[in-house]
């Protein structure tokens, strides 16, 4: 029997942390580039939602009763479309079910509009205590491109609302758009960094299938696109503007000061357990020793009537130890901590092949102390192939 | 014994599309050989991929009841050969086992190259040639034309010709009637004499064995007898004498002048010559027919599974198709870049696609199919002469005194209008021109070409280059010294042996550069970059880099992401199983093949 066998790895989620994803499914507009599980619906009842919220909180509770919450991430869709009071009562029955770590955060994603900075004091009275904007870029020509529905006046409007009202407020910008160009980037970046609070996700445009961008894209009708060179170009710059401000990379797009980190978004990076909860949501959650999977049904109105008759609104798969050791290198990789050996061999049964480790070494990838393995500045620009690489075959 | 006089064997000469095969199934019908019922298109040609390429690859044959005008019943023949250049030694044995020969020819096309190659044959074998001009229910028919190019360029009278449409049936009665009058009666055998009988082809039947087609010159083929191949010295047993009508139709005997089959116990088609002479083991004819010839491979290639572990299935299909195909060799041959595979030579290129279509479609195999190699002779300086046909086994160019290559004799038709075109295509391949004459608006050319210039995308290349007007066919002429040497191609600093070629010296650079820009294009970027080089021996003639891989990251991943994220990479890795993986590079199978295509 091998050392990593006779240490079956029970409670691997415990380095990571438990946080709890909350999904609202409710667009007032489908983006071009979205391909999350988002809905444009003319009028929603959020007293059923919240009904149907409250009753999944519970029966996840008593499935993961008595662990201390870190992170409570209430993500869409767009979320900052709730009311006020409908997130009060959801997190007063989050406070009511687990203990709260002292420094937990509760993360609220809200679009930059008037209208929704209105309810921006709503939500931090309810104990929203950071929220992250998709401002998603600063000027008018590109926010019309990407279907956003706010001026960039109005987006710095929000954003100052926001400062006022949270401790923490992050932004998203997009960048590697249409037409634009390495220069251009530059100075949109030094802008947001003035402004910058203390983190910022700064995420290349990507074209997903089954999107208005995919589609267009398939008959190369979007046009301007970045080339690969280009596209690592922006990248390079990004990373060289946000270090020389502070802003430390601690993930592939992610940048904050030292402290300032998401820790939601740590709790799926470190492959820690979240509970997903919502039309879509994906949860990672171990019971009795097993990590389970779990997707809920992705209909919003399937969803909300499977939760009021009592019914299953979501997939439950067993993850064998090898999948989980898959999950942890793709997720760990992408941050600057990197992946804790020991952690992955005890899942894999094995560490990861030291010849392909070597050779990623050599090539300036990867780095690795023994104990820890990371994706080095260059390594994370090629990360889905060193995974492939490094995952088992 | 039937009486010689009422017997009429024949061929029907034509090119692909027509109407070879509509016309003999139409006089399969009217003569009612086949119930209206059973009557399907394309009746003699078996196989999948004859029916769908419109090819025929083996030779079959149909006996037909024919009650002429004249009140006598006779009975026709039909010998329908393979038409493809490929098979020529084939159709000449086909040609000699029949006397007469209808010619084909499409009336809104006119003659093609493949027409001329086999008429020719025909004319070769001293046939009587009835023309028959077809499809002129068609707008487009231009009969005087059609008919005035047949006696031009084929140089055959064809004011005689029969008019028909196969297709609705016009003039199919005039074809019957001319078999009977125009062409000769087989030429008076001797039952009594020992037993001589032609053999024409033969295939395997996975119930019967290999069963024969014969063509009886003297002396009577009886079951029961027992037989010896002249050639190759088997003895069998005859469990079966019949006929196709075209369903396997069992007689009491075949006497002088009849076709027909045999079965006994043959187990495998290699043990059944074409052209071989068939007489009895005892109190045998003493002279063999004239003109056999083993049939000899002059297209080689590597045939490797996409699926490593594949192997012992391509093997067990190579010999499959070698128990009904004896003129393809195969022996194993091991690529350090594509592993396991074999070697197969084949008689042209057609025959090529048709074997490795039938391994993919009938035994599931997906193949990465290396270039197609001629047979070099290497005359080494110890006065040996090596045969080479892989330019992987090419030995120390030192030790080589020097290399001759098949050169073909290659006949174009072509509209005058893309004559250019052509002409130019021919000198890029390092062509001699040997004739250029006109028919109408129409120019034959002849030229003196290496098989290895055409072996590979020449016809290809033509088709385009002329819209698809232009028809091709050649003959092999012999051997004839060059100044070529092995070109290698190295990705990464390694030579990719599955990616040598044979090439003249003064075009290397050229082809070397062609390949190393279109690796560079086939081959994704790596991690890392790659230097892609041609060379001869230690030299390098040409070189590109192909420059690493920048970007390859996700840049949203958050939870809901994970699952749908491992499957992505699920599917990479799938991917990857198209790639050989080449030292640390991977090389997609199709390289293989695309690199060596020349664009201009």
């Amino acid at each position: 029997m091998t050392e990593a066998a006779a240490a079956p790895p029970a409670e691997d989620w415990r380095a990571g942390g438990f946080g709890l994803y909350l999904h609202w499914p409710f667009c007032a507009a489908k983006c071009p580039y979205c391909d999350f599980n988002s809905h444009v619906s003319r009028s929603v009842d959020q007293r059923r939602w919240q009904a149907a919220f409250l009753s999944e909180i519970d029966r996840v509770g008593r499935l993961s009763g008595g662990r201390v919450l870190n992170s409570v991430f209430f993500g869409g869709g767009t979320p900052s479309l709730m009311d006020p009071d409908l997130v009060a009562a959801v997190l007063d029955r989050v406070r009511a079910t687990w203990p709260l770590a002292n420094d937990i955060e509760i993360t609220l994603e809200a679009n930059p509009t008037s209208v929704e900075a209105e309810r921006f004091r709503g939500y931090a009275e309810a104990g929203i205590n950071r929220v992250s904007l998709g401002i998603q870029a600063l000027n008018d020509a590109d926010l019309a491109r990407l279907g956003r529905l706010h001026s960039a006046a109005e987006a710095r409007r929000a954003f100052d609302v926001g400062r006022a009202h949270f401790d923490r407020v992050s932004f998203d910008l997009i960048y590697a758009r249409q037409f634009q160009s390495l220069d251009a980037w530059r100075a949109e970046l030094s802008e947001a960094l003035a402004m910058a609070v203390d983190h910022l996700s700064l995420y290349q445009l990507t074209i997903e299938p089954g999107t208005a961008f995919g589609d267009r894209f398939a008959v190369g009708r979007l046009a301007g696109l970045p080339d690969e060179d280009l596209g690592a170009d922006m990248y390079d710059t990004t990373q060289e503007l946000c270090a020389a401000a502070g802003y430390a990379a601690y993930e592939v797009s992610n940048h904050a000061l030292p402290g300032a980190e998401s820790r939601h978004n740590l709790v799926y990076w470190r492959y820690g357990d979240y509970a997903g909860i919502g039309p879509g949501a994906h949860g990672r959650l171990t019971q009795g020793g097993t990590r389970i999977a779990t997707e809920a049904v992705r209909l919003p109105e399937a969803w909300l009537s499977a939760v009021e008759r009592g019914a299953t609104c979501e997939s439950r798969t067993p993850i064998p130890a090898r999948e989980q050791a898959g999950e942890y290198l793709m997720m760990g990789l992408r941050i600057s901590d990197g992946i804790d050996l020991g952690r992955y061999s005890a899942l894999a049964g094995a560490p990861p092949d030291p010849a392909r480790v070597a050779a990623l070494s050599q090539a300036g990838l990867v780095e690795t102390d023994g104990k820890f393995l990371r994706a080095t500045p260059d390594g994370r620009l090629l990360l889905n192939r060193i995974v492939a690489e490094l995952l088992p075959d | 014994m039937i009486d010689r006089r009422y017997i009429r064997n024949f061929s029907i000469v034509a090119h692909i599309d027509h109407g070879k095969s509509t016309l003999a199934d139409r006089l399969i019908q009217l003569t009612g050989t086949v119930a209206e019922r059973d009557m399907k298109e394309q009746l003699l040609d078996a196989m999948d991929i004859e029916r769908e390429r419109g090819i025929t690859i083996k030779a079959n044959t149909v006996r037909i009841d024919y009650p002429a005008q004249d009140g006598h019943t006779y009975i026709l023949n039909l010998i329908d050969t393979p038409g493809h250049v490929d098979f020529s030694y084939e159709v000449s044995r086909s040609m000699q086992a029949v006397e007469g020969s209808l010619l084909v020819v499409d009336a809104t096309q006119g003659v093609e190259a493949q027409t001329l190659a086999n008429v020719y044959q025909a004319i070769d074998a001293d046939h009587e040639i009835v023309p028959v001009l077809n499809k002129i229910d068609l707008p487009a028919a231009d009969i005087d034309r059609v008919a005035e190019q047949i006696e031009d360029v084929i140089g055959i009278d064809a004011t005689d010709a029969i008019q028909i449409s196969a297709k609705t049936g016009v003039g199919i009665p005039d074809v019957l009637e001319a078999i009977v009058q125009r062409l000769p009666p087989p030429p008076e055998g001797d039952a009594e004499k020992p037993l001589k009988a032609m053999l024409v082809d033969s295939k395997y039947d996975p119930y019967l064995g290999v069963v024969v087609i014969v063509r009886v010159i003297d002396g009577v083929l009886k079951k029961g007898q027992r037989i010896r191949m002249m050639k190759t010295g088997g003895t069998y047993d005859i469990d079966r004498v019949g006929v196709y009508r075209p369903a396997m139709k069992d007689v009491d005997e075949l006497g002088p002048g009849e076709i027909g089959y045999i079965t006994a116990s043959i187990k495998q088609v290699r043990d059944t010559r074409v052209g071989d002479t068939i007489t009895t083991e005892k109190k045998g004819c003493e002279t063999p027919l004239p003109g056999f010839k083993p049939s000899v491979p002059v297209v080689f290639c590597g045939l490797f599974p996409v699926d490593s572990a594949q192997f012992d299935d391509l093997r067990d299909a190579i010999e499959k198709l070698a128990l009904n195909d004896a003129s393809f060799t195969y022996e194993v041959e091991s690529s350090a870049a594509l592993g396991f595979g074999l070697r197969c030579g084949f008689l042209g290129l057609l025959h090529l696609e048709v074997i490795r279509d039938r391994i993919e479609r009938e035994y599931d195999i997906e193949l990465i199919t290396t270039a197609p190699s001629v047979v070099y002779h290497l005359y080494m300086k110890d006065g040996e002469m090596r045969e080479l046909s892989n330019p992987a086994d090419m030995p120390d160019p030192s030790h080589v005194d020097r290399i001759e290559e098949p050169r073909i004799k290659a006949t174009i038709l072509v509209p005058d209008d893309y004559l250019g075109e052509v002409l130019k295509l021919c000198q890029d391949r390092r062509g001699i021109q040997q004739d250029l004459t006109y028919a109408g608006s129409r120019a034959m050319v002849v030229y003196d070409l290496p098989l290895n210039e055409v072996v590979f995308d020449f016809y290809d290349r033509l088709k385009s280059v002329t819209k698809g007007y232009a028809s091709f066919d050649y003959e092999i002429t012999g051997y004839r010294e060059d100044r070529l040497v092995k070109m290698s191609i190295l990705v990464n600093d390694e030579p990719v042996d599955a990616l040598s070629v044979m090439v003249h010296r003064d075009r290397a650079e050229q082809r070397g550069r062609a390949m190393c820009e279109k690796l560079k294009e086939l081959i994704p970027r790596h991690m890392f970059k790659i230097p892609i080089q041609a060379a001869i021996g230690g030299k390098v003639i040409a070189r590109e880099t192909l420059s690493a891989l920048r970007k390859d990251v996700t840049a949203k991943c958050y939870g809901g992401d994970v699952t749908r994220k491992k499957k992505l990479l699920e599917k990479q890795k799938a991917g990857k199983k198209k790639m050989r993986q080449f030292g640390r590079v991977e090389i997609p199978q199709e390289a293989f093949i695309s690199a060596l295509k020349m664009d201009g």
